[in-house]
């Protein structure tokens, strides 16, 4: 049944991912990439990551994308993108970023397989997920608290950017 | 929920031969409907509230010719736009029109799923159920954006980038009133932020120093904005301007986005006497854990809720509307700030009560009573 529903919402998430890339429209590209978060935020509840998918809703569906549809709706593009063949450099940087993209999935998968990082049911058991909250708290407050800090440096210098390329006098 | 399921099972011979899973999948389905009717039914009978109440405010009288003091003046409003014509505009994008609706309902009503009504009276007892309430709440914003952009008419995206604007905003404040109570209780499960309030009066949430006293009344603040009531209601404010992101929906559809309006406010008051005001705790110890002493906690709980949404209807034919600038000075300028102090007030009362007292609301009463004397005196 878990099973089922998994496969489910993840070739949900993947039809929208595509359908989001091939609309010429821009809003229904960006409506599109709201039933990808959906799906994928299936995927986390189904994996037992509530906390995550709670996230994955909360900011991505509820916030960024509202966002980009608003500065779509703000800069009117209602029309359709006029359809323009790809030129070759842009299709061998497809290929090339594709091609990548598998090389760099490839050697994780093997890499967290040869260590380990896919417990079977039995190691399972012992680990008290409690919907990720306090595992994900805890990790993010003790082993990848310098990341983290480092990411919130990150989005701070975000935030003064915006603020100084919209604000029309700086004095 | 499942606990109970598996008694059910357990106790009922024939529940036995049927397959587990199917089981369980028509016991959340049935829950599911209860809930649907519970706030469906409830939010009628808020907009009959919500009229009798202006009426009485403006010396009139109100709807009270449908059912005792018109009690059923929702079913005769429901099968009049049952009846009206269903119009969708010749250059809507369909799909996206009809979907709308549905959307922004899904937003205000699957919230209900984590809430508890009573001790063990919860759909899905969830270890993240506050902030579930806060990311499907959030589901709605993205209804509104398509109605407003489906509608293909100037007035509804921009009462559609009104209304978003504004229940972004106002997103951040409500979060943080929420997160300091999580603080707080330690926990984000809704059950156990409830069960942590038993006990007498004081134990309520709250009371738990003036932090917190400051955090529900952001929270309820922050909570009118996000629901559009007056004196936030610049998305709609239909005596002014072009009413919002639904002005081309008509009949049922229209009638779908005014019942998720009302639902969402019965949630978002009952997950404020949730955090709040002590869940289904009447205010002195009593145990309200058992199979049938709960539906009383229910009763209690739902009390507080009634007594919350009389509140907003109150201030919104109290307050005069405000300006849009002022609605977004509100929220970055006072209503943010504050809320990060709060958050901050309360860790430091956590760490402080722990370290010194052993208790961490304890530093937090200490100033609450400090306040009260000094307002006595």
């Amino acid at each position: 049944m878990t099973q089922v529903l998994f496969l489910t919402f993840g070739a949900l998430a993947l039809a929208a991912a595509a359908l989001c890339v091939t609309r010429r429209n821009a809003v229904a590209s960006a409506l599109w990439l709201v039933v990808m978060f959906f799906g994928l935020a299936g995927c986390y509840v189904l994996l037992e990551a509530y906390f995550v998918a709670a996230v994955q809703v909360l900011v991505y569906a509820g916030a960024i994308m509202v966002l980009f549809l608003f500065v779509i709706m703000l800069l009117d593009l209602r029309k359709e993108a006029p359809g323009t063949a790809p030129g070759v450099p842009l299709r061998f940087g497809a290929v090339a970023a594709a091609t990548l993209f598998l090389v760099v999935a490839g050697l994780c998968l093997v890499d967290a397989d040869a260590r380990g990082l896919f417990p079977d049911a039995a190691a399972r058991e012992g680990l008290t997920l409690d919907g990720g909250a306090y595992a994900i708290g805890e990790a993010l407050f003790t082993r990848w608290v310098l990341a983290f800090e480092v990411t919130s440096i990150l989005l701070l210098g975000a935030i003064l950017g915006a603020v100084i390329l919209t604000k029309r006098r700086l004095t | 929920m499942q606990q109970w399921l598996d008694d059910l099972i357990a106790g009922t011979a024939w529940l036995q031969a049927l397959p587990t899973g199917l089981v369980y999948t028509i016991g959340i389905l049935v829950a599911c409907k209860l809930i649907l009717l519970f706030s469906s039914l409830l939010a009628g009978e808020v907009v009959w509230l919500e009229r009798r109440v202006s009426g009485r405010m403006q010396a009139r009288i109100g709807p009270n010719r449908v059912g005792p003091q018109g009690l059923l003046q929702f079913l005769a409003d429901g099968v009049k736009l049952l009846s009206k014509e269903d119009v969708i505009p010749a250059t809507a994008d369909r799909p996206v029109f009809v979907l709308a609706p549905i959307l922004v309902y899904l937003g205000a009503f699957a919230a209900f799923c984590v809430i508890p009504f009573g001790y063990g009276l919860v759909a899905a007892d969830m270890n993240v159920g506050l902030f579930l309430v806060l990311a499907i709440t959030s589901i709605e914003v993205v209804g509104v954006i398509m109605a407003g952009w489906a509608s293909n008419s100037k007035w509804a995206v921009l009462g559609a980038m009104r209304e978003v604007a504004q229940m972004i905003s106002y997103e951040l404040p409500l979060g943080l009133s929420a997160l300091a109570i999580a603080l707080l209780a330690g926990t984000l499960n809704l059950t156990d932020i409830a069960l942590q309030q038993e006990g007498w009066l004081w134990n309520w949430y709250v009371f738990r120093g003036p932090f917190a006293f400051a955090a529900f009344f952001l929270f309820f603040t922050a909570a009118l904005a996000s629901l559009k009531r007056a004196p936030f209601d610049l998305p709609e404010a239909e005596s002014e301007l072009v009413a919002g992101f639904h002005t081309e929906y008509t009949g049922f559809r229209f009638a779908i986005f005014f019942l998720a309006e009302y639902s969402a406010m019965i949630l978002f008051s009952m997950l404020a006497a949730v955090l709040f005001l002590g869940g289904w705790s009447p205010g002195f110890p009593v145990d309200l854990t058992g199979p049938a002493a709960r539906w009383i906690g229910f009763g209690i709980l739902f009390a507080k809720t009634a007594f919350l949404l009389f509140v907003m209807i109150w201030v919104r034919w109290s307050l005069p509307r405000f300006r849009i600038d002022k609605v977004m000075y509100l929220c970055y300028k006072v209503l943010l700030p504050l809320s990060v102090v709060c958050v901050l007030g309360l860790s430091l009362q956590v760490l402080l009560g722990e370290v010194l007292w052993g208790d961490q609301s304890a530093f937090g009463r200490w100033l609450m009573g400090l306040g009260v004397h000094g307002g006595i005196r």
